[in-house]
């Protein structure tokens, strides 16, 4: 029962962790169509970023979370005039795997150049750092934290994308890119706004994470097939479909690290790929924004 | 010019190949080229034949990809299963019943066939990401498979004590790797002549049209997947022959040689080389194993920048790799740019 739970509670939170990082991938796949294989290194700069604000500057956590986004939204906007906007679309999947391939590999080369090879952490306040009673059980406050960021993210995004006007244009273009350009939306800004809201999600995640998701260079490399698989079965484009596939993966990935730690991968992969055989669009496609 | 047909998403040309005719000449001389190359190699960089041995396994694989991704424009992150898995077949064989090289060779190509025939009937309906997460679904299943089965690979030591026998009972593999050399250096040629004559094939230009226009294809009476399934197989068979390959000339095999970063490898050094081009793959793994081995031994971040940048490059300035600007500069395709 006790080690029920534990998988519950750090399940459920490498599950929003998950879910941030790969929501933000989810958006721009759904509109720009571009396999950004370098979101989980944009993740990576959020938490480094994070990191140096913390530790080396001494600032104090939430503004640490705030300079981190900042500057990694800002650092990657250039990114889009310059490279992504060039392979936008789905004719151009190889070119995407390949440019965003290379970024990856510059950024973990960059990053290791500027803070070497070595783990960073991010330190939590006094105020994460114990438990909350709930009820009779006691969670860790860092988890907590994650959970509720996680739900507020969840959220934030429908609002943003249900009820504000950025969201109904943002749906138009998602749905008919030249019909919704040819009825005035400037879908060029819409995709600057779109890039650099998914990449600000990812340096959030990038920085909540920071405590199950260790930063190190190889971390670009290392997660992003994860984030891609969250997307792959939640379907490009639908926040509640990445919100699903990150709970359901993250708990899983988690109780078969607890309870048979040999076969965890083998499973997660053999699942995947049943699912996506069965729902080639992934499984909660059509069904949200 | 590549970046108006960019613009107008037509990119898809990166993974065409150019029409016959206009390179015809080219296309004749290249396989007595590489052959000649690789001997002139043999004779002047004679401390270097460890090196030049996996250059040459390797644009074997890579060529296996060019045929899934140039010519069937299948995005594949998964092509190291079927190489894997052809090593382990080989070095299975030679270890418990018969280390005759060309066995070995003919073992590691049925099995990457064989691995190839049925993933590629239960993945190829899919196409864009969902395809690339399912190749590497397969892939990363394969190694784990690998890891798990200790008995038979030796799990993360290795597969070791593979120990071939002289080829055709002559030429023993001696330890200075000329043996070695000569074998992967036959066998590479062998292999283009193939490749070459699949791409040539009736069959080979329908593989072509599917990935241009597989409505058109089914339109004419074709079925695109069938074609696509029988092109990932024959790719999934040179892949496993150049792991066994590999098997034969290091004598070990590893459990990297499955994993998604070797895919990843075969897929730059497929894209520096040019695709939809044989000897692109031949000329883009010599240009990426060299380098690699001069900067990667100083500090191999450095080398991951390199790539990356080189990546970029091709990426928005010379979408065609290595080859199209050699033939670009060579004038073999002026005045034909804005007509392709």
């Amino acid at each position: 029962m006790e080690t029920m739970f534990g998988i519950a509670v750090d399940g459920v939170a490498y599950g929003m962790i998950l879910f941030i990082i790969s929501v933000g991938l989810s958006v721009t796949l759904g509109l720009m169509r571009v396999v950004n294989l370098a979101h989980g290194a944009f993740a990576m700069v959020g938490g480094y970023v994070a990191s140096y604000a913390a530790q080396t500057a001494g600032l104090p956590y939430g503004v640490a979370l705030v300079v981190a986004v900042a500057l990694t939204v800002l650092a990657t906007l250039p990114l889009e005039r310059l490279l992504y906007r060039r392979i936008y679309g789905s004719a151009n999947e190889l070119a995407q795997v390949l440019l965003t391939i290379g970024l990856t590999f510059v950024i973990v080369a960059g990053i290791n150049y500027l803070f070497g090879p070595t783990l960073k952490r991010i330190p939590l306040p006094e105020l994460l750092t114990g438990t909350v009673e709930l009820g009779p059980k006691a969670i860790p406050t860092h988890r907590a934290f994650v959970i509720g960021a996680g739900a507020a993210t969840l959220l934030g995004l429908w609002w943003l994308l249900e009820r504000t006007d950025f969201g109904i244009r943002l749906r138009a273009a998602v749905d008919d890119p030249a019909m919704a350009a040819a009825l005035g939306i400037r879908t060029e800004r819409l995709y600057l706004a779109t890039f650099a809201l998914g990449t600000g999600l990812a340096a959030l995640g990038g920085v909540l994470g920071a405590e199950l998701l260790p930063l190190e260079p190889y971390y670009a490399i290392r997660y992003i097939v994860l984030f891609l698989a969250v997307v792959a079965v939640g379907g490009a484009g639908s926040i509640f479909g990445s919100a699903a596939a990150a709970l359901a993966l993250g708990i899983v990935d988690t109780a078969g690290k607890y309870l048979i730690p040999n076969f965890g991968e083998f499973f997660f992969y053999v699942a995947l790929i049943l699912i996506l055989f069965r729902w080639p669009h992934g499984f909660f496609k059509g069904r949200t924004a | 010019m590549t970046s108006v047909a960019e613009r107008d998403g037509k990119a898809g040309r990166m993974t065409r190949p150019a029409p016959l005719g206009r390179r015809r000449d080219l296309d004749w001389i290249g396989i007595p080229l590489i052959a000649a190359a690789g001997l002139a190699a043999y004779w002047l960089l004679p401390e270097d034949l460890a090196l030049l041995t996996r250059i040459a396994a390797s644009a074997l694989f890579v060529l296996s990809l060019d045929l899934v991704l140039g010519y069937g424009g299948i995005a594949t992150l998964g092509q190291a299963a079927m190489f894997g898995t052809g090593a382990y077949a080989a070095g299975i064989l030679a270890v418990n019943w018969n280390n005759d090289p060309f066995a070995m060779l003919a073992v590691g190509g049925l099995a990457g066939g064989l691995l190839a025939l049925v993933t590629g009937a239960l993945i190829l309906h899919a196409r864009g990401l969902t395809l690339l997460m399912l190749t590497i679904a397969v892939g990363q299943i394969v190694q784990e498979v690998a890891n798990k089965a200790r008995d038979w690979t030796g799990g993360s030591d290795g597969l070791s004590g593979i120990d071939p026998a002289p080829v055709l009972g002559m030429f023993r593999f001696d330890m200075f790797g000329h043996t070695s050399y000569l074998f992967a250096l036959a066998v590479l040629v062998v292999g283009l002549v193939v490749a070459r004559r699949i791409v040539r094939s009736p069959f080979g230009l329908a593989c072509r049209g599917v990935s241009e226009d597989p409505l058109r294809i089914s339109a004419i009476g074709g079925s695109p997947k069938s074609y696509l399934v029988v092109l990932y197989a024959v790719a999934g068979v040179i892949a496993g022959v150049a792991g066994a390959l590999t098997a034969v000339t290091s004598g070990i095999v590893g459990l990297d040689s499955t994993g998604f970063s070797w895919s990843a490898e075969a897929l730059v050094m497929l894209v520096l080389g040019g695709t939809g081009r044989l000897y692109g793959a031949v000329i883009g793994t010599a240009a990426f194993m060299g380098v690699h081995h001069i900067l990667a031994a100083n500090d191999p971040y450095h080398w991951m920048a390199f790539i990356g940048l080189f990546l970029i490059g091709i990426v928005l300035f010379l979408p065609g790799g290595i080859v199209s600007g050699v033939e670009r500069l060579g004038g073999l395709r002026r005045g034909k740019e804005g007509g392709a």
